[in-house]
């Protein structure tokens, strides 16, 4: 028999986790706290160390150095049976010889539990596929296997679940479908999740706190508003969400506010938005924040003028202007299309101005590529 | 169904593209029936002379009988040798299925200093000649004493067996995702409840084949058995010593019922399996 699992409830605390490949480190001196009957997400591209982590919380990985308690209870070393901690595999790793029944009553049967159909029947009623009870999972679709999968792991009622990528492999109208699906289950039966993607669109649909992982480190964590919003650094302003970042200098102080000199032109932001160390900047505005206008139309708040449109793309919902700025730079502007207003065109002069809450300032000795270029489409990690 | 209609104005296909697009379609089937037919006239030479009223020789077409059918071990030893044969074969390819499932594990599964090592060194004796495998045997054998015979016999069978047993599983192995084993270490079961409820039922039909495969590859050995088996008469043996005067016909009614029975497991084994997937 298994020896019985711990009873452990609780945080999950990381502390000074660490796990080196040789001479890889995947993952460096990560320390965080994940709060009981959270949905947290561990968020990054391919290779940040984000499957590593999540194995590491399963006990699939040992850690090279570091802790995991969960509660009061350390269960770095102990086997991953004796965790109650359940994963949502990527591929779902549904046994192929057991029927559907018998796959979610799997956990349930190893820890000595006889009467096993009401707990099933009911977490089958809940991912609502209850016909599928005597099927095999091959003679499943991808998005009905997934919520297999999903069954399986939470009828055991585990301190924490981890879902690894768990909705890589189906297509997008199926992915936002579970997303939503999943955000409510997990309010329903309460459980602690932790959520791995690479996927920024789905990791803010549903987590409550997200964080940034890069080259085996937190980057950033905090909510998905605070992240989109305030990002502390170029990786996490171009990662999640696209972002125009413009060099400048803090010239002022002005209250609440500092005065920012970007390329001759004076701008404001609010101070506790400032990530920067000196008076090297890189001023922050997301494209759907900026506002165009024709060079007669008296605008409000921060300004930059002597625009021109380069380029127009009409996407429905919004139309994306790209303006080329005094100083060469393209910025990036999205135009919400319900103002009625007609929209401009290509070489129109226009200025552009947003509200100073806006904006956000990194350091400015930042590299203002990092992030943008990590596609986080290709799937498969470590 | 759609009526085909008749029009002067479309143009028709020479015949000879005609021609050319059949045998483009059915080149395959053709090429099919021809290799089949190759494959199978010894067999059914084997079945239908299992009904001659022969005698001595079987050679030559006499005249229908069930007689040979009726009483298969109506030749002298006959029944003898395919016993010897049978227990030979079973007590080969329990071992060899054992020893060489656990070899495929450690060299599938286990990283060891040696495994590439072992890994080559299994293949040997499939690579060896038969002849010189059966002769080495023997000395050795006559090395340590032992006189050849029934158990002799049985050691030389794993040792071959063995090989074979362990490229079938471990190609098993190979394709099982070992995410399966770790979704059931992460639902509560330790290393062995794993083995038992996720490895073992999914290497399982691997194993099964390689069992046939053992078994089949020891009943109709005779170049190492002839070296090993002493005065001991198998199945091979007795139909390589009959040749010489004449092999009766019991020898074409046990071996077109080994044909048959080996098909029906075949069949058996496909239907369970469809079954299964359904």
């Amino acid at each position: 028999m298994a020896k019985a699992s711990i009873d452990a409830r609780g945080d999950l605390r990381l502390t000074r986790l660490t796990k080196t490949y040789g001479d890889f480190t995947a993952v460096d001196d990560l320390s965080l706290t994940i709060q009981k009957g959270s949905f947290f997400a561990l968020l990054g591209p391919s290779g940040c160390g984000k499957t590593t982590t999540l194995r590491m919380i399963a006990g699939l990985e040992e850690p090279t150095a570091g802790s995991i308690h969960l509660g009061e209870t350390d269960i770095t070393t102990t086997k991953p049976y004796q965790r109650p901690i359940n994963t949502v595999f990527q591929n779902y790793a549904l046994f192929p010889h057991l029927t559907i029944f018998e796959n979610i009553a799997f956990g349930l049967r190893r820890r000595g539990q006889k009467d096993v159909k009401e707990a099933v029947e009911k977490v089958l009623n809940l991912v609502e596929l209850p016909h599928l009870a005597q099927r095999k999972p091959t003679q499943l679709s991808g998005g009905q296997q997934q919520r297999i999968a999903l069954a399986r792991a939470i009828v055991n009622r585990p301190a924490l679940l981890l879902l690894d990528e768990p909705l890589g492999a189906l297509d997008l109208k199926l992915r936002r479908q579970m997303q939503i699906e999943l955000k409510w289950i997990q309010k329903e039966v309460g459980l602690t999740f932790v959520h791995v993607t690479h996927d920024q669109e789905e990791a803010m649909t549903m987590a409550d706190t997200i964080a940034v992982m890069n080259e085996g480190q937190i980057e950033q964590m905090g909510s998905p508003a605070d992240l989109y919003d305030n990002p502390e650094t170029a990786y996490v302003a171009n990662f999640l969400g696209q972002s125009n970042l413009i060099k400048g200098t803090i010239s002022g102080n002005d209250g609440d506010s500092l005065v920012v000199d970007l390329y001759g032109q004076k701008i404001s932001l609010p101070k506790s938005r400032s990530h920067a160390v000196d008076n090297s900047t890189y001023a922050g505005i997301r494209p759907e924040k900026f506002r165009i206008s024709l060079l007669e139309t008296p605008v409000r708040g921060n300004v930059l003028s002597g625009g021109r449109i380069e380029d127009v793309s009409y996407i429905g919902v919004s139309t994306q202007y790209q303006v080329e700025m005094p100083w060469g730079q393209e910025l990036m502007v999205f135009e919400q299309n319900d103002d009625g207003v007609a929209p401009f065109n290509k070489g129109d002069a226009v200025n552009i101005s947003w509200e100073p809450t806006f904006t956000f300032a990194l350091r400015g000795d930042e590299d203002v590529t990092a992030g943008s270029e990590v596609q986080p489409e290709d799937l498969d990690e470590e | 169904m759609s009526q085909k209609i008749k029009d002067a104005t479309i143009p028709t296909i020479p015949l000879g593209a005609r021609i050319q697009r059949w045998i483009g379609r059915n080149l395959i089937r053709i090429y099919a029936i021809f290799a089949f037919t190759y494959l199978f006239i010894p067999v059914a030479y084997t079945f239908v002379f299992s009904f001659n009223d022969a005698g001595k020789s079987n050679l030559i077409w006499q005249a229908f009988t069930f007689k040979n059918w009726q009483n298969p071990c109506g030749a002298p030893e006959v029944c003898n040798a395919l016993g010897n044969s049978i227990k030979i074969g079973f007590l080969a390819t329990f071992f060899a299925t054992i020893l060489g499932t656990m070899i495929a594990f450690a060299i599938g599964r286990h990283n060891f200093k040696g495994r590439s090592a072992s890994n080559l060194l299994i293949f040997l004796p499939m690579a060896t000649p038969e002849i010189v495998l059966g002769a080495s045997l023997l000395s050795l054998f006559l090395v340590f004493k032992i006189n050849p015979g029934f158990w002799p016999t049985v050691i030389a069978h794993i040792v071959f067996c063995i090989s074979f047993v362990v490229v079938t599983v471990k190609a098993r192995i190979a394709s099982l995702d070992p995410r399966l084993e770790q979704a059931a270490m992460d639902l509560y079961a330790n290393e062995f409840e794993t083995f038992r409820r996720v490895t073992l039922p999914l290497v399982a039909p691997g194993i099964a084949g390689a069992a046939l495969l053992a078994f089949s590859l020891s009943f109709d050995d005779f170049i190492i058995t002839n070296f090993n088996s002493g005065t001991l008469t198998t199945f091979p043996k007795f139909i390589y010593v009959s040749a010489a005067r004449g092999i009766p016909a019991q020898a074409n009614v046990i071996g077109s019922a080994m044909f048959f029975l080996a098909l029906a497991l075949v069949i058996v084994g496909q239907l369970v399996n469809r079954r299964k997937v359904r």
